[in-house]
């Protein structure tokens, strides 16, 4: 009854194309942003940031790239985690190579590197589609993941093999290495999320989003009204493989803090993140953020009852995870193929025409 | 003759031997592609779970015992008896014949219509929970299968070899066995496709949906049909890999590597998928011998895919797949 | 009463009275084969500016490949495209698409998951300058370039009164209102030269009627130059200033709808002859 559009009508079409059209959504949006920004700093403490939220806002950026290039662009991609540690290890060589430099700029060039990477492996996109696609970008993640192994220059010839941040601050404040206090990896992660996003937004509601969904729904007709195939898949592929890597250098120099190719990017990455597009919404910004929230609370959630409550063995809760992640990839399938982001919506829907049926 | 060039031919001939069972875990693929238009992702996970199975239970394993005992504090896991190989075997085959019964009904009917690549989507969906589902009834430790297969090196191929080159090759006779079946599944797949009732109908809903249907060949019982046999070769690949290597998790990462077979070969082809499973197996063997030790080693990790992959950009159809006309 | 027989006149008047300009298309001696079939054989004809030209022919005559050659998604074997008097050079579908050409399809090619008011827009992408940084921040060329062509779109809702439409997926529109929308979409790019496949196909008396209406509106208010290909012979002889007929692949018949009409060429392929 008091979600409605009704009498808040739009006199010019900046007003109409505006990101929440309706009042309240509008107002929700700014109270978010507040909670976000100004509250949750406050009273977050190491337990909070590091199981759930320094992930799920990571998570909720790779999310948005690959929701990018699977769901407006429609080419499915396996290497997701290949892409994260480009992002990573290019993170690392600039960290460690040029000290001097804000690791902010570090972290924004880290995605510039990988998204010329995604472009390389992008091109064969041209000419292969659909699951050939899909199985092509596991030579991606196969391949980086094994060069990040073997190649020493990649992890500083370390005895272990592994990387690690070395403390660097924005601000005077410490974002990475040990001593990184909770609120500030909740800052930084939170910062680059909304710029992000609002850059995903941006991007998908004009020409450029066009131009990829008329890939995605029929590319050969969008050829011929005029979008160049090769420049509408290869910037899908640039910006997603761009946020990527902004996500694979934030979960390795904020979050995990020392990483190691196979075990933090592996192709069980790349499925998580499909999946979080998948359950989330498949071209929805929304559905990027509910698909990664999702996948992030749902092993929390989980492991708190099957192991705390009821006093399981973790492997065997890890195993009906499994079953859980597989049932409900099949279920969201099956009965909304967009995913959480469409359930909201038809939940807006409803809200707006109650107490009336339709 | 030079030592390096004896190394090379053992090499390949090993490589033709893994070969054989990627192109066993391709040939699931290439039977449901053709069938329903369906990449079945889950075919790995297919030959894992019907590994477990028939290892669970031809020694006796209480299925789900981990779950019993942890919600019922009870201590419960083999049940007092072990079961002969062959009936083991015929069993698990029945479960696979289940399974597919069970994926027809809760997943494909009411997929029907859905884009390809959300069924691809769906069969990863499956791929996971088969995974836990597995692991929660038989339990995730590494088991050894035995079915009575020869296994250890060959000693007539070494003395042949020893005797002409100076040099005896090795190779396991469970690779050879592995080899025989292989070939006498396919044969048999082609006597049952040409020669029987099924197999026509099975050919004619490969070629066109709609027109089969309107002849009055059921989808449904085609497709439990196809899903059947796919989890019967699935089973026979999970028998050869798990003699090999131990049944465990890896295993359906192994199978990931009949992607590229399938890539190399078409998705549609039979024979293609056994040439190309032949092809990726000598290809990484011999490229881990020959550049391997320059670059670092462990290149069977990506050199399937990455062949696949360039290989594509100059043939996108595959070795033998259907040349692809685009259509306003 | 001036009609369009002579060829060779640099424009002429239609027998409604407009005057009609130069040659804007021009094909010369077209053959397209697919592997051993010849889709079209030695095919020329002239499209003028501000005229209606139709492509009329039996089944698997070559009208679409025609139509395809046009637009640049087949290449032919033999023959040159003349396009505003110049020779076009071997082309993308795109790169055509970006020298004016616009076109609907047989099967409705709309982009399903988007709204119309999105698929309209899609038909301004050659417009649109904006590169990819300047629309990540969208405030300033951006945003300004997507509203003034959000005006030109609007201008075309109206004009085929799909306003109500607007904002719903295309998917789930009927029949009817696909073309209508994919018609808008061709339109929305202010093309020199509209190209329109079968856009009455499958459409009821009344469809039809609003779809000639819309055809000629559209001619008569932006001078847009329109080659068609219809089945329905009553419709074309209405709508168009000149007809070409097509039978397996060859051009048997060039002029106004009355010329056409009297051909024996024309007469028997629609008829049939007996073949001895």
């Amino acid at each position: 009854m008091f979600y409605r559009e009704a009498g808040d009508f739009k006199t010019s079409y900046r007003d109409d194309s505006q990101t929440f059209p309706i009042r309240l959504d509008r107002m929700g949006y700014y109270v978010l942003m507040f909670v976000a920004f100004l509250v949750v700093p406050f009273f977050i403490n190491d337990y909070w940031v590091n199981a759930v939220f320094a992930p799920f806002l990571i998570y909720a950026i790779a999310a948005l790239g690959l929701n990018i290039l699977t769901g407006y662009a429609g080419q499915v991609s396996l290497g997701t985690g290949g892409f994260m540690a480009v992002g990573a290890y290019a993170c690392y060589k600039l960290m460690t190579g040029f000290p001097e430099v804000s690791i902010v700029i570090h972290i924004i060039l880290a995605g510039g590197i990988t998204a010329i990477v995604g472009v390389a492996f992008g091109l064969p996109s041209l000419r292969i589609k659909g699951f050939y696609l899909a199985v092509a970008t596991l030579a991606a993640q196969f391949f980086l993941v094994w060069l990040f192994n073997k190649v020493p220059w990649f992890y500083n010839y370390s005895a272990s093999g592994q990387i690690n941040a070395p403390e660097r601050s924005v601000f005077g404040v410490i974002v990475t290495g040990p001593n990184t206090e909770a609120w500030a990896k909740y800052m930084i992660c939170l910062v680059f999320v909304v710029v992000l996003a609002w850059v995903a937004r941006n991007l998908t509601r004009g020409m450029m989003g066009r131009k990829w969904m008329g890939i995605r729904d029929m590319d050969i007709a969008a050829e011929i009204i005029g979008v160049n195939p090769l420049m509408a898949k290869l910037s899908a592929f640039a910006v997603s493989s761009f946020f990527v890597g902004i996500a694979g250098a934030l979960f390795f120099a904020v979050y995990l803090g020392a990483a190691e190719a196979g075990e933090a990017f592996g192709i069980n990455k790349s499925f998580l993140i499909l999946f979080m597009i998948i359950i989330g919404g498949l071209g929805s910004i929304f559905g990027s953020f509910a698909g990664a929230a999702f996948m992030v609370l749902m092993p929390v959630f989980l492991k708190n009852v099957l192991v705390g409550g009821m006093g399981w063995p973790t492997d065997l809760a890890a195993h009906f995870e499994f079953m859980i992640v597989g049932g409900l990839i099949v279920l969201f399938l099956i009965v909304e193929p967009h995913g959480l982001a469409q359930l909201w919506r038809l939940t807006k829907e409803k809200l707006r025409l109650w107490p009336f049926p339709h | 003759m030079p030592e390096q060039l004896l190394f090379a031919m053992e090499v390949t001939l090993n490589g033709l031997m893994a070969g054989v069972l990627y192109a066993l875990v391709a040939l699931g693929f290439v039977l449901i592609f053709k069938a329903s238009g369906i990449f079945n992702y889950a075919q790995g996970v297919m030959a894992l779970f019907a590994a477990l199975t028939l290892v669970g239970i031809q020694q006796g394993q209480v299925p789900f015992s981990h779950l019993i005992n942890a919600v019922f504090g009870t201590e419960i896991h083999h049940f007092p008896w072990h079961v002969p190989s062959i009936i083991a075997i015929i069993l698990a085959a029945g479960v696979m014949v289940l399974f597919a019964y069970l994926v027809e009904k809760y997943i494909l009917q009411h997929l029907i219509g859905q884009p390809d690549i959300i069924l691809f989507m769906a069969t990863i969906g499956l791929a996971y929970f088969m995974e836990g589902f597995g692991d929660i009834m038989w339990g995730s430790e590494i088991k050894t299968l035995d079915v009575g297969l020869p296994q250890g090196m060959n000693l007539a191929i070494d003395e042949a070899t020893y005797n002409m080159f100076g040099y005896g090759f090795f190779i396991d006779n469970l690779d050879i066995v592995a080899a025989v079946v292989a070939a006498l599944l396919v044969t048999s797949l082609v006597i049952f496709s040409q020669y029987t009732k099924q197999g026509r109908a099975l050919r004619a809903v490969a070629d066109d949906h709609s027109a089969a249907l309107s002849v009055g060949i059921s989808l449904r019982f085609i497709w439990v049909l196809v899903w059947s046999i796919a989890g019967f070769v699935a089973l026979v690949a999970g028998i050869m890999w798990g003699a090999k290597s131990g049944v465990q998790f890896s295993l359906s990462l192994i199978a990931l590597k009949a992607l590229p077979v399938l890539m190399l070969g078409g998705f549609t082809s039979i024979p293609g998928a056994i040439i190309g499973g032949l092809i990726i197996g000598v290809g990484e063997q011999l490229f881990e011998f020959a550049i391997g030790p320059m670059i670092g080693g462990a290149t069977q990790n990506w050199f399937a895919y990455v062949l696949a992959l360039v290989f594509l950009i100059f043939r996108p159809q595959g070795l033998f797949g259907e040349k692809i006309i685009e259509r306003v | 009463m001036t009609t369009a027989t002579d060829m060779n006149a640099d424009s002429y008047v239609t027998a409604d009275g407009r005057t009609i300009g130069g040659v804007v298309m021009d094909l010369k001696n077209i053959t397209l084969r697919f592997g051993g079939v010849v889709a079209i054989k030695d095919i020329s004809f002239d499209i003028r500016e501000g005229e209606i030209r139709a492509i009329i022919g039996p089944n698997g005559a070559g009208k679409s490949s025609m139509l395809n050659v046009i637009s640049g998604f087949y290449k032919p074997q033999e023959g040159e495209v003349w396009f505003r008097g110049a020779k076009r050079p071997p082309m993308k579908p795109y790169q055509v698409a970006r020298q004016g050409l616009a076109r609907t399809f047989q099967n409705i090619a709309l982009f399903d998951g988007m709204t119309v008011l999105d698929n309209i827009m899609t038909g301004r992408l050659n417009h649109m300058k904006a590169n990819i940084f300047q629309q990540a921040i969208w405030k300033g060329k951006a945003e300004r370039e997507e509203l003034e062509n959000r005006e030109i779109c609007e201008k075309v809702i109206d004009f085929l009164e799909i306003q109500h439409i607007r904002k719903t997926p295309v998917g789930r529109l009927p029949y009817g209102l696909k073309k209508r929308v994919e018609l808008a979409r061709a339109l929305a790019a202010q093309p020199s030269l509209l190209l329109l496949d079968e856009p009455m196909a499958g459409m009821n008396v009344e469809e039809k009627e609003d779809m000639s209406r819309f055809i000629l509106d559209m001619n008569d208010e932006f001078g847009t130059t329109i080659a068609l290909i219809e089945h329905d012979m009553g419709v074309v002889m209405d709508l168009s200033d000149r007809v070409v007929v097509m039978d397996y692949g060859k051009k048997i018949g060039d002029g106004t709808p009355d010329e056409v009409r009297n051909n024996q060429d024309v007469i028997d392929a629609y008829l049939g002859v007996a073949h001895d």
